[in-house]
């Protein structure tokens, strides 16, 4: 959340209480066995859980290969559908009758959850990697779409026809004037998107998937194990984390380079 | 992307139905696209029919609709009562934001998605594992876009209030509730959304009735046609959900939307 520099400082001693209240309520749950230690473990029992899950093997793999081979399908579906979406997104920003035909598909499109691909992704491509990866596209595709085109439909007409006075061609305008104006909006959806497909892909490997971290939870679960459940829902967290702070730095060395006076 | 011109219509309405002989030219017509993989629009009309009248997965297509409408509101409403309160709070206090805030970082980076294996373990593969779902996927955003709300009132407002002394439960329903709507209304949009993707999803890992079990039952029984039909109906409850969503922020929000 963002804050006024001065909003909550010196109010640190209530943070304290707060996650003091939130741990103290848990482990006094835990503690007073209001349910059973198989549902509801203390919090030392999950970090001890997560620790034990960096070197031993659960459901085949130890939690670093889970995340790793998770890691690698978002990967792949969250840039294909970033090398797709993006340019397709400027060149309807561009092109009226290219707008005027994929539009209204997306408006189908759009509000089918991606998760709901799962049946026929799984009848495609199978469970391996490409299920998944289908999925992630799904979950990740329309939001680089819909900022690439939005940042190329605001970018400054003094730009566009300055350009087209110099006798640029179509393609050379969206590629050397809309991209570089619409990069901000563009960073953005990519945000918007890597936090989507990231979410799509937990989605797609609790239903169908031998490996990575979401099949690590149905197993967890499948044993009725809270504490692993609970140590793969930190994991998922801290990556999603993790990949977020990676696209803000990228999102602001860009900006540097956009506004090299500014920095 | 949504604006309704004529002439766009027009195009519109060309494209889907150049997209519908597309798929008859290439299903029934060729066969370039084997039954397996794809159903033939006959097919998928046959599958409509077979769910409404004679009903599919334990139930006719209302049944389930209905059913997965309901837990979507269920969850939804218990999540933004809390939500939007308690963001409305958190931006009003220094103080609430400095004790929430932490706890509230801790549970906002998890995927609503990664909370159905902890939801099916407590509460089983009933209709209360659902609601608990749905409650963590639309809280977040709830909690963050009515904390936005408040905290983007302006300064002079503020002030103003403060000097005409608008104090207590007044100062709440005629400056705060008003002045954050706009960013509330968009948290709710958002949750709406989280929540529908997230029943499908859990529906889909296990349910015994509902949208999402219409989709396993159909993979399961490798019928594409049946497939598509759970897709478009899962498709069409959430854009009209979305749309009554609209409906009600331009109901509650006259002064924003005068045309």
């Amino acid at each position: 959340m963002k804050r006024d520099a001065d909003s909550t400082a010196g109010l640190w001693p209530l943070s304290v209480a707060g996650l003091a209240a939130f741990f103290g309520i848990w482990w006094l749950a835990a503690g007073l066995h209001l349910a059973p230690p198989q549902f509801l473990p203390m919090p030392q029992e999950v970090l001890r859980t997560f620790a034990g899950l960096l070197h031993e093997p659960f459901a085949g793999y130890t939690l670093g290969q889970h995340l790793w081979s998770s890691f690698l399908r978002f990967a792949m579906g969250f840039l294909l559908a970033a090398a797709i979406g993006v340019p397709l997104g400027l060149l309807m920003g561009w092109f009226e009758w290219l707008d005027r035909i994929v539009t209204p598909l997306f408006e189908c499109v759009r509000y089918v959850a991606p998760i709901a691909w799962v049946p026929f992704a799984a009848l495609w491509f199978g469970t391996g990697i490409g299920g998944p990866v289908l999925i992630i596209f799904a979950g990740a595709f329309p939001a680089c779409v819909v900022n690439a085109y939005r940042g190329a439909k605001y970018v400054e007409p003094r730009l566009v026809e300055a350009a087209q006075t110099l006798g640029a061609s179509s393609l050379r305008i969206v590629a050397q004037v809309l991209l570089p104006a619409a990069l901000p909006s563009i960073v953005a959806g990519l945000r918007v998107s890597a936090g989507l497909g990231w979410m799509s892909l937990i989605g797609a490997e609790l239903i169908v998937a031998s490996s990575g971290i979401g099949y690590m939870l149905v197993k967890g679960q499948s044993n009725i194990d809270t504490a692993i459940v609970m140590s793969g829902m930190i994991a998922i967290g801290l990556v999603g984390v993790a990949i977020d702070v990676l696209l803000r730095r990228a999102e602001s060395r860009l900006m540097r380079y956009r506004h090299p006076s500014h920095s | 992307m949504a604006r309704f011109r004529p002439a766009r219509l027009a195009a519109g309405a060309c494209t889907l139905a150049g997209v519908l002989l597309l798929w008859y030219a290439s299903t029934s017509l060729t066969g370039w696209i084997g039954p397996a993989r794809f159903p033939e629009p006959v097919e998928v009309w046959d599958a409509l029919r077979q769910i409404t009248v004679a009903g599919y997965a334990d139930g006719r297509l209302d049944q389930h609709v209905l059913h997965s409408c309901a837990l979507v509101l269920m969850g939804f409403a218990a999540a933004t009562a809390v939500g939007v309160p308690l963001g409305l709070w958190m931006g009003h206090s220094r103080r609430a934001e400095a004790f929430f805030n932490p706890i509230f970082m801790l549970i906002r980076p998890i995927p609503p998605l990664a909370w159905i294996p902890l939801a099916i373990v407590w509460l089983g593969l009933e209709d209360a594992s659902k609601v608990m779902v749905i409650w963590f996927a639309a809280f977040v955003p709830s909690v963050i876009n009515s904390y936005v709300g408040v905290r983007s009132i302006e300064r002079p407002v503020l002030e103003a209030a403060a000097m005409l002394e608008v104090r207590g439960a007044r100062f709440v329903r005629e400056v705060v509730v008003p002045g954050a709507l706009p960013h509330v209304f968009t948290g709710l949009r958002l949750s709406l959304q989280a929540s529908w993707t997230t029943l499908v999803a859990a529906e889909l890992i296990g349910a015994l009735f509902g949208l999402g079990h219409v989709l396993t039952q159909g993979s399961l029984d490798i019928y594409p046609a049946m497939i598509l039909v759970a897709m478009m109906a899962v498709a069409l409850c959430g854009g009209l959900m979305t749309a009554a969503l609209t409906w009600l922020e331009q109901a509650s929000m006259p002064w924003r939307f005068k045309a």
